[in-house]
């Protein structure tokens, strides 16, 4: 399970930072989203992994750390918040700038390849 | 008097919730004088705390009641009643300042200030590393949408990129607070503090991960050699109140890197002891010198004043990185008057601005200013504090942080940095003052007055440095006084326990 468990909270990271990294914000805030949720997976591992372990005393055999659930709960709370800010963010920026780059402009290069492109389809 | 730690936090969040709300969420002039009023209570009230817990020893605040190292705490030491009353002190003054117009350009600016502030407030009291985490989230978000106040393509730019770096940093900061967590097993400060020299061999990588990933996370919020390229643009595209607010929001940073890592990871941390100290060195003396190339290379007063920010942040990492009480000591002096002194650089660049036209702030050519003498006696006493002549406190600051170096084996790379980055800016601000002020094409041709608010603020905020001058050794006493409070943990762990026995 730890082995499953660390696995996805490491793709859903590197597919974050890889989303991040890219120009138009659509897909930056697709990136933070999945950072948000790889943080909260991992934030939630950090009480240890167990099964059947309640968190409220005398509930069972086991109980599990509560206090990272508590710390989830606030950072899902943030992150929730943060990501609808950001799409707004965003969305505001495209009607400002005339395009979705998150450098408010599409680089030079970058139209002039799209021309010629069109120019040799 | 008990409940005083509470109320920095307190104060400005129940004064925002009010200004939302009927009778007040009208009108612009019942917000102003009510921020205003509120504000000027804020800096007793820090005033108050500053002194009960110089005079009675730490104060420890227990959240809801519940002990320590469970519960949430807020210690309100020298260093961080210190830094509230600095918070307290620069918000009234750009408050000043937002009044005398700044504030109508959008809605709701004063109770997103006041959220500001309760954000900063909380970030220095607080005791735990997790509700760090929460204030600056608080901070964060209410700089988002003061930064984006009044609206405009610059600042919807600027904006993108700042929000997009600190959600990145937020994820960090979690990364770190959750390794942290799992190795250590507190978030308690003074208890991971205790924990930390026992972690066993396969724990100390890790925690020393998550340990250096928050002085990634920190490093971003106080604008770190790295991590500093968001800072001018941001700064210069944000409106001037807001600006000069921000001059406090790089100190949290610092804050933060000198609270965590001299704390949990100070000279008592057994195999983790120190760990950042080597990657502050040549991090900082480096923050230091793209700070001075960037106010060479600044087009405007604005970016010059931003870039001024970024050369204070490194010369304060470079005194924390000396892991000396008397260089701590040094960097809190120089921590005060460099945050009020680039507030009010901010501000100046402003006026500027609004007296020349479509020149604005830029280092062109352009008639002369209605009011070119109040602004360039202001401009002048500035830039003498900022560059470190004497006999202001900017002078007296860099002293302090040079003396500290003696006998530091980096001190061949502080002392040439700092004298050298002080040139540069010598240089570059009397270009900047001399073509502002001097270099003019044409009588002033007609009159834009200043609103006495705004040139309030302004003196306000030029006049701390002679004060810092002037009741030096007071101040110097307190500052080292905080220093060896920060470094020699023993008092403040047993008050703690005090506290938790209560």
């Amino acid at each position: 399970m730890e082995a499953m468990y660390a696995f996805c909270v490491g793709v859903l990271t590197t597919c974050g930072f890889f989303l991040v990294l890219r120009g138009r914000t659509f897909t930056v805030v697709i990136g933070l989203t999945l950072l948000s949720y790889a943080v909260n997976l991992f934030l939630f591992a950090s009480g240890r992994l167990k099964l059947d372990g309640a968190a409220v005393l005398g509930q069972s055999a086991e109980y599990s750390d509560p206090l990272p659930q508590a710390l989830v709960l606030t950072a899902i709370v943030i992150g929730f918040a943060m990501t609808a800010f950001v799409v707004i963010l965003a969305m505001r920026s495209r009607a400002d700038q005339g395009n979705d780059h998150v450098d408010g402009q599409i680089p030079e290069q970058l139209t002039n390849l799209s021309a010629s492109d069109k120019r040799n389809g | 008097m008990q409940h005083l730690p509470i109320y920095p936090i307190l104060l400005p969040m129940l004064a925002a919730i009010f200004m939302l709300l009927p009778p007040l969420s009208n009108s612009i002039t019942r917000h102003r004088v009510f921020a205003v009023l509120v504000m000027i209570l804020l800096v007793i009230t820090s005033a108050f705390l500053l002194l009960s817990s110089h005079q009675h020893g730490v104060q420890v605040y227990v959240l809801g009641g519940w002990q320590p190292p469970f519960g949430i705490t807020l210690v309100a030491d020298r260093l961080s009643t210190m830094m509230v009353l600095l918070t307290s002190v620069l918000g009234l003054c750009a408050q000043l300042y937002a009044c005398a117009g700044d504030d109508k350009d959008g809605m709701f600016f004063h109770p997103l200030f006041m959220f500001q502030i309760m954000g900063i407030n909380g970030a220095f009291l607080t005791g735990d590393v997790f509700n760090l985490f929460v204030f600056f989230e608080v901070l964060l978000i209410a700089s988002y949408a003061l930064l984006i106040h009044g609206g405009g393509k610059q600042k919807t730019k600027a904006n993108v990129h700042y929000v997009i770096l600190n959600l990145v940093g937020s994820s960090i900061f979690l990364f770190a607070l959750g390794i942290l967590y799992g190795t250590i097993g507190s978030l308690n400060i003074e208890d991971m503090a205790n924990k930390v020299p026992l972690l066993g061999e396969h724990e100390q990588a890790l925690a020393k991960t998550g340990g250096l990933l928050l002085l990634v996370v920190f490093g971003l919020k106080a604008a770190m050699l790295p991590l500093h390229f968001w800072l001018p643009k941001t700064y210069a595209a944000a409106s001037a109140p807001v600006a000069a607010l921000f001059a406090i929001m790089t100190k949290v940073g610092i804050y933060s890197i000198l609270r965590v890592h001299t704390t949990i990871f100070g000279e008592d941390a057994g195999a983790l002891a120190s760990i950042v100290i080597p990657w502050l060195w040549p991090l900082g003396l480096l923050t230091i010198v793209m700070g001075a190339i960037g106010v060479l290379a600044s087009p405007s007063l604005r970016l010059t004043s931003a870039n001024l920010v970024v050369v204070s942040v490194g010369t304060l990492i470079v005194a924390i990185a000396m892991e000396r009480e008397a260089a701590t000591s040094a960097a809190l002096y120089y921590m005060i008057h460099s945050t009020l002194v680039t507030g009010a650089l901010f501000l100046i660049a402003d006026l500027v601005s609004k007296q020349r036209g479509k020149a604005e702030d830029r280092y062109v050519i352009a008639r002369q200013m209605p009011h070119a003498k109040v602004i360039g006696i202001a401009f002048f006493i500035a830039a003498l504090v900022v560059i470190g002549m004497p006999p202001l406190s900017g002078f007296v600051g860099k002293i302090l942080i040079l003396q500290a170096a003696q006998g530091v084996t980096e001190m061949v790379w502080v002392w040439p940095v700092v004298l050298i980055s002080s040139l540069v800016c010598l240089v570059a601000i009397s270009r900047a003052g001399t073509t502002i002020f001097w270099r003019s094409a044409g009588e002033a041709t007609g009159d834009v007055p200043i609103p006495p608010l705004k040139l309030i603020a302004v003196a306000l905020l030029l006049c701390t440095s002679p004060l810092l001058v002037v009741f030096g050794s007071a101040v110097t006493d307190y500052t080292d006084l905080a220093a060896s409070q920060l470094h020699d943990r023993t008092p403040l762990i047993e008050s703690i326990i005090e506290g938790g026995d209560e």
